[in-house]
C-alpha cells in the first residue's frame, strides 16, 4: 500500500524530528508526505523531502482550491529565497502543523495575524481590513460590500479591537481578540 | 486626530516595539540587519538576550517559526539543557517522552474514533456549522453508551451473576414489614401460555406485556441484595447512586466539553453572537474543499455582513423612537406575549388532559384484557404524539408571531429559540406533571394505606419508565418517516416537476436549530427515564446511532446547503448552552421522584424504604458513630446557615474582586489610547525639528 511505501521513503529519525517540531502525527505526516509528492512531476518524487513546488501546484489541493486566501498562505509559509513562493516540504508540513487540530490558539492567532496583513507591514491597517473583506464576500463586483457599507464595518472592527486607537490592529490586539472569538479555533483548520 | 499618515514611516519602523514584533514573527531575513541597524545597540543586544531567553522556555513547535528555525532553537535548547543539573535533565527527557507517548496514543485513538472520516467530509462540503452538529450527534451516542454501561455493570449485571449462580453468588428477598399487603399486589401480565403474535408487536411498542417483566423496567429489581460468595452486594444503594454517577458524569462531561470558551462567553461583556471581529477574523472556514460550498459560503458571509450593520442602523433608529411609537410597540409586544402564554397553556392543558385520559384508559383495557388492542396502541402513544405536534406546531407559530414584534432580527433569531427550547422541554414537565398527579391522586382515600394510588399503578416506576419509552420510541418513529416521506419526495419533486410553485418552494434546508432541539429532546427524555428504566440508555445509544446516519444521508441527498446560515445556532456553545438547560430540567423530575414521591412498595428495589432517597440515610446509620455524628452535623441547620453565610461573603469577595480589576482595565485601555497619542505627537515633533 502506499502507506507503507512513503513511511520507508522518510527515514525514521526525520519523522521523529518532524514529530517533535510540528503538532502532526505520525499518520498526518506520512499522508502529507503522499500529498507532497502527488503534486511532485513523476521523476522528481524519489526526493521529494528536498524538492520544491510551485506556487501553481500548491494552489491545486482540494484544501486549498476552494479558499480566498491560498496566495497569502503559500507566501507566508514559504522559505524560498527567490520569493515565488513555491513551498518545500518542510513548508508544507508547517503549514498542516498550524492549523491542525493540535497547535495552540496562539500560533494559530500569529499565522492569522500573517496571513492577513496583505501589505506584510506588521500591522493590519485599512486598506489590509478591505482586502479581507473583499476576500470573504467573493470575488465578482456584485458581491462586495459598497463603501458607505466597508467604511461602517472597518470603523466597527477597529473600534472593537484597536485597543490603543492608533487606526491600525498589531499582533497583540489581533491576538487579544481573536481569544475572544468562539468560532476561530474551528474554522481556522485545515485536515487532509 | 491627525491621520496616521503625517507621521514619517521609518520612524516608526525604528521604534523598539516595532522591531520587537518584527522579531517574534520570526521573519528570517529582517532579523539580522534590524538588529545591526538600531542605534543604542547596547540596550537592543540584551533585549534580544532577554527575548531568546523567553523563547527558550517555550518549547519548539510552539515558536511561530519555519521548520528549520524550529531546528536552530531547539539545537540551543539542548545545549542549553546540558548544562543543567541532574535532575532537571531528567525531568525534561522524562517529560519529553511522557509527550511522545501521549501522542502515539492519541494517533492510534485517532483510528478509532467513530465517524472521523463521514464528518470530514460533510465539514468539507457544507462547512463547520453542519459539522459541528454531527460532532454533537457523535458525543451524544458515546455519552449515552457510557451511561449504560454504567447502570448496566452496576445494577443489571450483580443479578445476572447471582442467576447464574457464578461465584457462588445468590439473591436475597427481605419482606417489607410494617406494610399492608394489599400494597405489595403486583402481577404483571408476562404473557405467559399461547398468545398471539401481534401481542408480542404490541408488547414490544408500548413496553407493557412480556416487556414489563423484563430487565428494561424498575419493576424487575425487586430484590434487596445480592450475595457473591461472602460480600453483601447493597443493591438498593447501588441503583441510587449509580443514577447520581451517570447524572454527575453527564454534567462534567458537558462541562469539559464546553471548554473554557463557555465559561469566557458568559463572564464576557461583548455579544457572543455578534461581534463583527468574530465574523470577519473567524469568518471562514478554512475546512471548505468544495468550490460550490466555497461560493455559497461567500454569499452567506457578504449577507451576514450587510444584515448586521443594517440592524445596526435599525438600532440607531429604535433609540430615536418618539414615547408615542415605544408605547404602541410595547403594547402590541405585551399583546403578544399574552397569546404566546395563551398558547403554551393550551399546549400543556391539553397534554395533561389527553395524558390522564391515555392513563385510565389504558389501564382499564389492562386489568379487564378487552381484544380492542390496536385502539389500545393508539390511546398509549396519545401523549407522545400530542407532544410532537406541539413539538411542530409550536415553532411555526413563534416565527409568524415574532414578525409583529418589531425586534432586531439577531434578536428575533434568538428569542424565538428560546421560545422554542422551552416549548420543547416544559412539554416533557407537564406529561410527567400529569402523570405524578394521577399517581399521587390521593382524593376518596385511594392511597390511604401507602401513601400513592395502589391500586391504578401497584408500580408506578414502572409506568413512568413506560411513557418514557414510548415517548423515544415514537420520537424515533417520528425522526425516521419525516425523511422518507417528506423530503424525499420534495426532492423528487423538485428535480422533476417544473412547476413554478414547486420550484420556488425549493428543495428543504439543513435548520440546524429544529435538528438540534430534536436531539437535545431526546436525550432529556434519555435522562429522565434512565432511573426508571436502567437499559433506555442502549435503546437511545442505537436510536443515535441509527439517526446520524439517516441525517447524513438527508443532508447529502435531498438538502440544499443554508444559504443564510444562523451563527447563533451553528455554534457549538449554543449547543451545550441548550443541552444544559435540558439537563437541568431532567434533574428536577428526578429529584422529585427519588426524594418526594414514596416508592412502590409492590416491587423495585426500594420497597422496604419510604423514598428512593431513604437508602442513603439508612446506609450511614450504620456507619460508626463518630462519622455519623459528622454527616448528620453537615445536613442540620445549625451548619447550614454558616455555610451559606461564608458562602456569600466568598462570592461577594469575587464580584468585588472583578469589579476593581474591570476599573483597573479600563484605565489601562485610557492610558494606552493617551501613550498612543504622545508618541504620535513626539515623532511629528522631532519630524518637524530634524527640517
Amino acid at each position: 500500500g502506499a502507506m507503507g511505501g512513503s513511511a520507508s521513503l522518510i527515514p525514521r529519525d526525520l519523522l521523529g524530528e518532524y514529530q517533535e517540531l510540528t503538532f502532526l502525527s505520525k499518520q498526518e505526516i506520512l499522508l502529507a508526505y503522499k500529498r507532497f509528492s502527488e503534486l511532485l512531476p513523476k521523476e522528481e518524487r524519489e526526493s521529494a523531502c528536498s524538492a520544491r513546488v510551485p506556487k501553481s501546484q500548491i494552489v491545486t489541493l482540494p484544501e486549498l482550491r476552494a479558499n480566498p486566501f491560498q496566495h497569502r498562505i503559500c507566501h507566508v509559509f514559504s522559505t524560498s529565497e527567490t520569493g515565488d513562493d513555491s513551498m518545500s516540504f518542510e513548508d508544507f508540513l508547517d503549514m498542516l502543523s498550524v492549523f491542525s487540530d493540535s497547535a495552540t490558539s496562539d500560533i494559530k492567532s500569529h499565522y492569522a495575524f500573517r496571513i492577513f496583513d496583505f501589505d506584510d507591514d506588521g500591522t493590519l491597517d485599512r486598506k489590509d481590513l478591505e482586502q479581507l473583506v473583499n476576500c470573504l464576500t467573493g470575488q465578482g463586483e456584485e458581491s462586495r460590500l459598497s463603501s458607505a457599507e466597508m467604511e461602517q464595518l472597518i470603523q466597527n472592527i477597529l473600534e472593537e479591537s484597536d485597543i490603543d486607537r492608533d487606526g491600525t490592529i498589531n499582533l497583540s490586539e489581533f491576538q487579544h481578540v481573536v481569544s475572544r472569538s468562539p468560532d476561530f479555533a474551528s474554522s481556522f483548520k485545515i485536515v487532509l | 486626530e491627525e491621520p496616521l499618515a503625517a507621521a514619517p514611516v521609518d520612524f516608526l519602523q525604528e521604534l523598539p516595539s516595532c522591531q520587537s514584533a518584527r522579531r517574534r514573527r520570526g521573519g528570517s531575513q529582517e532579523r539580522r540587519p534590524a538588529l545591526l541597524g538600531t542605534a543604542g545597540s547596547r540596550g537592543a543586544v540584551a533585549r534580544v538576550q532577554q527575548e531568546r531567553a523567553e523563547l527558550a522556555v517555550r518549547p519548539a513547535r510552539e515558536q511561530p517559526m519555519s521548520i528549520a528555525e524550529k531546528r536552530i532553537l531547539r539545537d540551543s535548547q539542548q545545549a542549553e539543557t546540558e548544562r543543567l543539573s541532574r535532575w532537571k535533565k531528567w525531568r525534561r527527557t522524562s517529560s519529553k517522552s511522557l509527550k511522545k507517548a501521549l501522542s502515539e496514543a492519541k494517533g492510534l485513538s485517532s483510528y478509532v474514533v467513530l465517524w472521523r472520516h463521514d464528518i470530514h467530509n460533510i465539514e468539507g462540503k457544507f462547512g463547520t456549522g453542519i459539522q459541528s452538529y454531527f460532532s454533537f450527534l457523535r458525543f451524544l451516542v458515546l455519552l449515552n453508551f457510557i451511561i449504560f454501561i454504567v447502570m448496566f455493570s452496576f445494577v443489571t449485571l450483580p443479578i445476572i451473576i447471582s442467576e447464574y449462580g457464578i461465584f457462588n453468588s445468590t439473591i436475597a428477598y427481605i419482606s417489607p414489614k410494617n406494610i399492608e399487603d394489599s400494597c405489595t399486589v403486583y402481577e404483571p401480565n408476562g404473557n405467559k401460555g399461547l398468545v398471539y403474535f401481534y401481542t408480542y408487536l404490541k408488547d414490544l411498542f408500548s413496553g407493557t406485556g412480556f416487556l414489563e417483566v423484563t430487565s428494561l423496567f424498575y419493576g424487575y429489581y425487586t430484590i434487596d441484595a445480592v450475595w457473591i460468595s461472602i460480600t453483601r452486594y447493597n443493591l438498593p444503594l447501588a441503583y441510587l447512586l449509580a443514577t447520581f454517577a451517570y447524572l454527575a458524569l453527564s454534567f462534567l462531561w458537558i462541562m469539559k466539553r464546553s471548554g473554557e470558551g463557555f465559561m469566557q462567553n458568559l463572564v464576557h461583556d461583548a455579544d457572543p453572537f455578534q461581534s463583527y471581529c468574530n465574523k470577519v477574523f473567524a469568518g471562514w472556514d478554512f475546512c471548505i474543499t468544495d468550490p460550490n460550498a466555497a461560493q455559497l459560503k461567500h454569499r452567506s458571509l457578504q449577507y451576514e455582513l450587510q444584515m448586521d450593520l443594517e440592524e445596526e442602523k435599525l438600532k440607531q433608529k429604535i433609540a430615536e423612537r418618539t414615547t408615542k411609537e415605544k408605547l404602541r410597540i410595547y403594547s402590541l409586544r405585551i399583546f403578544i406575549n399574552l397569546i404566546v402564554v395563551a398558547i403554551l397553556s393550551g399546549c400543556f392543558y391539553s397534554i395533561y388532559r389527553v395524558t390522564v385520559f391515555s392513563q385510565e384508559n389504558s389501564n382499564v383495557s389492562i386489568r379487564n384484557d378487552t381484544s380492542t388492542d390496536s385502539a389500545n396502541l393508539l390511546v398509549q402513544y396519545l401523549p407522545s404524539m400530542v407532544i410532537t405536534l406541539a413539538n411542530f406546531i409550536g415553532p411555526l407559530i413563534f416565527s409568524f408571531l415574532i414578525r409583529f414584534e418589531d425586534y432586531t432580527p439577531t434578536f428575533e433569531i434568538k428569542l424565538t429559540l428560546m421560545r422554542c427550547v422551552f416549548v420543547r422541554l416544559a412539554n416533557i414537565g407537564v406529561l410527567l406533571f400529569s402523570l405524578w398527579s394521577q399517581i399521587s391522586d390521593c382524593g376518596a382515600d385511594k392511597c390511604k394505606p401507602c401513601g400513592y394510588n395502589y391500586k391504578l399503578y401497584p408500580c408506578w416506576e414502572s409506568d413512568v419508565g413506560q411513557e418514557m419509552y414510548k415517548l423515544m420510541i415514537f420520537d424515533f418513529l417520528v425522526i425516521l418517516a419525516v425523511p422518507l416521506f417528506v423530503d424525499f419526495p420534495r426532492k423528487l419533486l423538485v428535480t422533476h416537476c417544473s412547476w413554478k410553485l414547486i420550484q420556488w418552494f425549493g428543495q428543504q434546508e439543513f435548520q440546524i436549530s429544529d435538528n438540534v432541539l430534536e436531539i437535545i429532546y431526546g436525550q432529556t427524555i434519555c435522562w429522565i427515564g434512565t432511573f426508571f428504566s436502567p437499559l433506555l440508555p442502549a435503546i437511545a445509544t442505537i436510536k443515535y446511532f441509527i439517526i446520524f446516519y439517516v441525517k447524513k444521508i438527508r443532508l447529502t441527498h435531498t438538502c440544499k446547503p443554508a444559504a443564510r446560515p444562523i451563527r447563533a445556532s451553528g455554534s457549538n456553545f449554543f449547543f451545550l448552552m441548550v443541552l444544559l438547560i435540558g439537563f437541568v430540567l431532567a434533574c428536577v423530575p428526578l429529584g422529585v421522584s427519588i426524594a418526594r414521591i414514596p416508592s412502590s412498595k409492590a416491587c423495585g428495589p426500594f420497597r422496604n424504604f419510604n423514598t428512593s432517597w431513604e437508602v442513603i440515610p439508612d446506609t450511614i446509620l450504620e456507619f460508626p458513630t463518630v462519622l455519623q455524628q459528622i454527616l448528620f452535623g453537615m445536613a442540620s441547620e445549625a451548619f447550614a446557615v454558616p455555610f451559606f453565610m461564608i458562602i456569600c461573603i466568598v462570592m461577594f469577595y469575587f464580584i468585588a474582586l472583578a469589579r476593581a480589576h474591570k476599573r483597573v482595565v479600563e484605565q489601562l485601555r485610557e492610558q494606552l489610547v493617551l501613550e498612543s497619542h504622545d508618541k504620535m505627537f513626539l515623532i511629528r515633533k522631532i519630524t518637524e525639528a530634524q527640517r
